[in-house]
This record gives C-alpha cells, structure tokens and sequence, in this order.
C-alpha cells in the first residue's frame, strides 16, 4: 500500500512545490522559443539555443530575474522547417499574449513567413544576422529586426577588410564570391556588386547548388580565373568541402574569407588541417576569454542547471552567438522597464518599443562581461540594425583568433538599399510607413 | 441498422446516379459541411485555423491532385510540390503584373499555369511507366526550383527569391483573420473536391482507370492513350498549383522556392499512400494523418512525459515522433496495403451486415 502511495505522495508534493513557486513569482517574463534541435542544422541549433536559455537561467539564478521578473521560456522544435516554425508560432502565441520576449528563429525562412503575423499580433521579431534585412527600415517594418548586423552590412565591411589589406586600394583587382544559391547566398550580391562598382574591382559570381558537396567545377574556374581573394557564403556541409577543395587546388587559404554562418567550429574541425588560415567574419568572439561565459559555466553548470548535454560546446562560436542574443534580449527588457515599470513583464508591444531603442555601450558591456560578445548598439525606429559591425577571426588549427577590430560596413553605400526594397514592399502590402521623425 | 440501405428506390436516373446514392451519406456529407462552414468557425481558436485546418486543407487538395494523377490514371509522380511552386509563383506574379485582377482569377490562372507545365513534364508518360516515369517527374522537381532561382524576373527580384503575397482581398473585403481565410480555403477546397468527385465518375475518370489497370487493353478499346494521359497531367497539376497558391496566399504568406523541396513531394506521397491510393476521401483522411499526427504527438507526448516524471526535451519529442511515424506508417501499410480509405468502406460494409458483420 505504502508502495503504490509513495509516487503519488511526491507528486502531490511536487505539484504542490510548483503551484507555491508559481505563486511566489508574481511577474514572469515568458519567451517563445520556436528552436531546432534535430533536423538538418540541428547541432547548430543545439549550441545556439544552449547558450540563449543557459544566459536565461543565469540571470533567474543571479539576480533573480530582471528586476525581480524571472525570464521563462517554452521551446517548440521547427526542424528549421518553415511550416512547422509556423505551427510553432502560433501555438507560443496565447502564451506570449500577455508577456513576450524577441522571438529569434535562427531561420531566414522562418522569418519571412512570421514578418506579417507577428506585426498582426504585435510580437517583436529578431533576426540577429539573418532574415528579412531590408527591416532595417523599421518606419515599414515596426516589428522585424535585423538587429546587429546584415549581411549586405557584413558583404560591406569584408571588402573593407580587404581593401585595407591590400593597402587601401583594390583597383583592377578580381574578387570571386562563392555562394550558396539559395535565398541566403543571394542576399549579399547586391551590396558586392555595388561595392564592385563603387571600388572598381571585378566581381566573378560563382554559384554552389545546395547542399554543395560537389564543388569541382567551381574550383576549377576559381583556378583559371586566379582571384586576388575568395569571399565565401557557405552552409552546413558546403563550408567545409570548400575548404577541402580549396587545399586541393592549391587556393590559400588567408584568402578566402567567409560569412559568420560560416565561420564556426562545425565548419572548420571536420576539415581538419585544410582549414588553418582560413578567416571568416564574425559578430561575436569565441572561446571562454569572455569573463561572461566562464561565469555562465560556473554558476549555470554549477548549479546542475546548464542546457546543453554536451559541455565541450560552451564557448564555441555559435554557443557564444546564442549567449549574445539572450543578452541582447534581456538588456531589450532592461531598458524596457525603465519606461513602462520596474519589475513588471512587457508584452509584445513594450519590448517592441524597447528594441527601438536600445543603446548598448562598450561600457555597459563590460559591465555585464560581455565585452566583444557583441559589437555596440544602438537603435532606432529608422535604424532596426543598430550596429552594423564585424570581425575578422581566423582559424589557426586549434581555435578561432580575432585579427581585426570592429569594422563597420559602408553604411551610406548599403542602407539606401534597404531603403528602396522596404519601400517596394510597402508598396506591394499597402502598408503606410510610419514617420520615424515622430517616434522617441 | 443505422447504415441500411433497404427501403432506398431510386425510381429516376437522376436518382440512381446522384454523388451520394445512399440517403445516409448524403446527410452525413451536409452535416460534415455545416460543422466545417458553420461549426468550426463559432468554435475553433486562431491556433487551430492557422495552424491546423488551413493547412491540412491545402494538403488535402495537392493530395486529391497527385491521387488523380497517380491513384486513378496511374501515372507515378514525385514532382507535386514543384507544380505547387508553380502554382503559388505564378498566382503571385499575376496578382502583381496584371493591374487589377481579382485574386481568384490569379489562383484560376495559378492553377492554369501549373497545368501547363505538368502536361510538360508529362510528356515523357506517353514512353515510359512506373518508377521510370516517377524519374522523370522528378526532373520537374529540380528543374522548376531551379528555375525560380535562377530567373530573378519570377520572385520580382527579390535579392533573396522570396517572395511575400501580396494582400487577399475579394469583392473589396480585405481577408485578415484566419477565420476568414479558413473559409475561403474551405470554399475552394470543397468546390474542387466534389468537382474531382464527380470528374472521376465521368467517361474521363474511366478512361483514367482503363489505362491505369492496363493500357494496352484500354488502347484496344478505343481510348485514346495520348490525350488521356496528358488530362491526367494538366488535371492534376491543376489541384497542385491551386494548393499551392493557397499555401502561399493563405498559410504562410511568404514561400521561396527552396519550400518546395522534394520533401514536401515525398510527404504529398505518402498521404495519399496512408489515406488511399484511387480515392477522393484518401486524400482528406491521409492529409490528416500525416499533418496532424505530429502535433497530436507533440502535445500528448510532453504530457505523458511529465506524468511519469521522465526528462523529455523538445528535442527528444522530436525523435520519438519520427519514430512512432515510421512505425505507423509500416503498420498501416501491412495491415491495410490500400490506406485508411479502405478501412472506412469495410466498416460502411460491416454496418450494412450489422449486427452479424462477417
């Protein structure tokens, strides 16, 4: 009797254990997390999604939430799958009705399918480094934000790496850009072509068919045309035949540069020692130099309360991506309850206003211990980027080193462009752009 | 005893070759539609609209389209969502070159156009079956991906080659709530339907089957192959390239082409495989079970897990998923080689025997 009793007796304490907590924590901070774990780009799911929940709990376990506010989420698997990311959406929805971080989908398609929704349910959108870039302009798109940096802002700001490598000048010079043709590999080529034009260098586009495991032709041409440099939009398995083919075909290395997608330890250990010297632009460091993340490891993991099962991935590049975006996050709530009330939840609309106006400084970095996790930002209802920034890390066999500092892409070159494409959707939707000269 | 047809005359032709011959069919058809027209919309939340019925409705429409290519005319193909692209792409571009078409005429047109380019691919039906034609179609499957990538002119330049859809709106009413677009997708779905419905009762949906179950033989009866096949191909891509519209328009707002990926021509496949290869109600019922499934397990799965205090992640949901569906789907096709359908009409016909079903 006793025995059949027993469970049942720890879960009424259980529940009841639960039901007191609940009732303890007045004000909760809910974040939908429509995640990827299995699928495709599972193991960059995992790492990235790891690092957004550990930094979740590490404020609930070191400052007892924002103000008082303890950050909870619920994930939803999506499989990287635009459907399902979808479905996941909208079962978080009822949830996030009352109180919603940034939702960050890790996914360009994701995205573009829940740009018009979550404008409609008034549910801010991030897309820090991917998605739909031309949000920048947020007098059309008040929910989307591209924020930190795009990748015609990152196309940008490679040449500018080069330029200044090749002292300034890149004239007469031959540039491939080896992409994946997808979505994702074409955003770039407008911003390269109109840093060609503006530059004067030539611009090969050499296209990779997904998912890019065969890359003989391209390597062969990359050959006969001799490029002064290689700058690369890779993804999942393409990246590290790159760089394989690469070594076979005798390109250097150093002067291949890739995307942040393609530029994390996923990409370069499987290569093995094809990939030392090989640099690709990133928004945030690697490694555990970042007082943030050792402190992370040790209260987090400490306290048996880490969410990756695999503990050799903290500090990789996309665990320290995700820590990045929940301090993004979180200091997006901050600031929120600066103006609607400390110590309460925001909904959709406040954190909305709150990632408008973000002003992350070096100093408030510091502060938290996240200096170069992520560059400065600064936003505003014309300006959903905030940043704009890179590094250039390179892969020395062993570990990611930084070998240059910030580097802002050509901002009056670039965001014109972004300007023109939200207009034209604006056109094509009906919408009327907001007038951002009257938002504070 | 409730499911008799004795006391039934059908004194007419009319009577005798109606949809439904059975009375008992013919309410449960009504009924079935009030509670989707009526019903549903008074109770179900916006989760289960847009997330659940707009898209089981699509699939249940690419589905009616690739059973009537594959269950009645037998022609084997793997290219359904790539005559969904075209179907969505092209509904798109007409909404946004022709000034001023109404956005039904733009899915009409969608759909037309896929029917173009399926009695393209086709062609190749009229020389080679089987698996050597399901080869073929598949070329349809890279070939229009390809396309949409490549040409830029289609997505509108887009620097990516996704595109957003533009706004629904019909008779001057701007269609917002996923309630409103529910019944808009119900409307088309069920006008097309019944339309198949009827279409495989038809001279042409029995030349379909004549070739299906052996062509030669249906040649030497007088059915001409050429044609015959051909319809089966522009019919069916049809449905898809409506669905596709749909599914662009009216669940996920914006596609790129990368959508449509062989995947999705697998899963279309496989719902016709669980729901019934050759029949209209197969679709629906394998739409369901292949789209529902999933989320059924993604809601009870967590639940069971907390109940008996076992560790589940999102992620290991996920793999639990993927295996209870291989399973079901081995079982299903062991036990019941010829889909859910089937299973449906051996109960009507133990119903008839009730109560001493044999």
């Amino acid at each position: 009797m006793i025995k059949t009793c027993k469970p049942v007796l720890a879960a009424a304490a259980l529940a009841v254990a639960m039901l007191s907590q609940n009732a303890l924590a007045a004000e909760e901070q809910f974040f939908p997390m429509t995640s990827y774990r299995v699928g495709p780009y599972g193991a960059n799911g995992q790492s990235f999604y790891g690092g957004f929940i550990d930094y979740l709990n590490y404020v609930n376990l070191k400052e007892k939430g924002v103000n008082g506010v303890q950050l909870t989420y619920e994930e939803c698997e999506t499989e990287y799958n635009n459907a399902k990311g979808v479905e996941c959406y909208e079962r978080l929805k009822g949830k996030a009705a009352k109180s919603a971080g940034p939702i960050h989908t890790m996914s360009t398609g994701i995205s573009y399918a829940l740009i018009d929704k979550s404008a409609q349910d008034k549910l801010p959108l991030a897309m820090m480094g991917y998605g739909r870039t031309d949000a920048v302009d947020g007098s059309v798109f008040p929910y989307a934000f591209p924020l930190v940096t795009t990748y015609q802002m990152q196309a940008s700001a490679i040449v500018k790496f080069i330029k200044e490598k090749n002292g300034g000048n890149l004239a007469g010079k031959k540039i491939v850009y080896l992409y994946h043709d997808s979505a994702y590999g074409k955003e770039a080529i407008i911003a390269l072509e109109a840093e060609a034009s503006l530059n004067k260098f030539q611009l090969v586009q050499i296209p990779v068919a997904h998912p890019g495991n065969e890359q003989g032709a391209q390597w062969l041409k990359i050959r006969q045309e001799k490029p002064d440099f290689v700058i690369f939009w890779g993804w999942g398995v393409m990246n590290q035949t790159a760089l394989k083919a690469a070594q076979k075909v005798g390109f250097p290395r150093d002067k291949m540069i890739g995307s942040w997608w393609t530029g994390s330890e996923e990409d370069v250990v499987p290569a093995g020692e094809s990939a030392k010297g090989y640099m690709a632009a990133t928004w945030n460091v690697a490694g555990k130099n970042v007082p943030l993340i050792a402190d992370i490891e040790k209260t987090v993991y400490g306290a048996g309360k880490g969410n990756l099962s695999d503990k050799a991935k903290i500090g990789t590049i996309l665990y320290n991506r995700g820590v990045s975006a929940a301090v993004l996050s979180v200091e997006a709530i901050r600031k929120g309850q600066e103006k609607y009330g400390k110590g309460k939840a925001l909904n959709g609309e406040q954190t909305r206003w709150a990632l408008e106006n973000l002003n992350i400084t070096e100093a408030r970095l510091k502060q938290i211990g996240a200096t170069d996790l992520l560059p400065e930002i600064k936003t505003s209802c014309d300006n959903h980027e905030g940043s704009g920034k890179v590094k250039i890390q390179q892969w020395d066999g062993d570990k990611w080193v930084p070998v240059s500092g910030w580097i802002e892409g050509n901002k009056a070159l670039i965001h014109p462009l972004f300007q023109a494409s939200a207009k034209q959707y604006a056109k094509e939707k009906g919408i009327t752009p907001r007038d951002c000269s009257k938002e504070k | 005893m409730l499911y008799r047809e004795a006391g039934q005359f059908k004194t007419t032709y009319a009577a005798d070759q109606q949809l439904f011959p059975i009375r008992q069919d013919r309410i449960g058809v009504i009924t079935l539609l009030l509670i989707a027209f009526i019903g549903v919309p008074l109770f179900a939340s916006e989760y289960w609209f847009s997330a659940i019925l707009i898209p089981f409705l699509i699939f249940a429409l690419a589905a009616l389209g690739l059973n009537i290519l594959t269950g009645y005319a037998g022609q084997l193909s793997l290219g359904s969502a790539a005559f969904m692209a075209v179907g969505a792409y092209a509904a798109y571009n007409f909404q946004l070159r022709v000034e001023g078409i109404p956005i039904l005429v733009s899915f009409l047109c969608g759909g037309l156009t896929a029917a173009a380019v399926g009695v393209l691919f086709g062609l190749p039906s009229l020389r080679i079956k089987g698996f050597y034609l399901a080869v073929a179609t598949l070329a349809a499957q890279f070939f229009i991906v390809w396309c949409l990538t490549k040409f830029p002119w289609l997505s509108n330049n887009s620097s990516s080659g996704v595109i957003s859809t533009q706004q629904l709106i019909i008779f001057g009413h701007e269609l917002k709530t996923p309630t409103e677009k529910y019944l808009l997708v119900l409307s088309i779905v069920v006008l097309l339907a019944l339309a198949a419905k009827n279409l495989v009762r038809s001279s042409t949906g029995r030349a379909w089957m004549a070739v299906r179950d052996m062509d030669v033989a249906a040649s030497v009866i007088g059915i001409k192959l050429m044609p015959t096949k051909l319809l089966a191909f522009a019919i069916s891509s049809f449905y898809c390239g409506v669905a596709g519209a749909l599914y662009a328009f009216c669940y996920l707002g914006s596609v790129e082409p990368d959508g449509f990926s062989l995947d999705m021509s697998f899963k279309i496949l496989f719902m016709i495989i669980i729901g019934g290869v050759g029949s209209i109600m197969g679709s629906f019922l394998g739409a369901a079970f292949i789209l529902l499934l999933p989320i059924l397990l993604d809601v009870l799965l967590p639940f069971f897990a907390g109940l008996f205090g076992l560790p589940f992640s999102s992620a290991t949901v996920s793999h639990i998923q993927i295996l209870v569906f291989g399973a079901l789907i081995m079982f299903f096709l062991i036990v019941e080689p010829h889909g859910l359908a089937r299973l449906w009409q051996i109960a009507k016909e133990k119903l008839r025997l009730w109560p001493f079903p044999h």
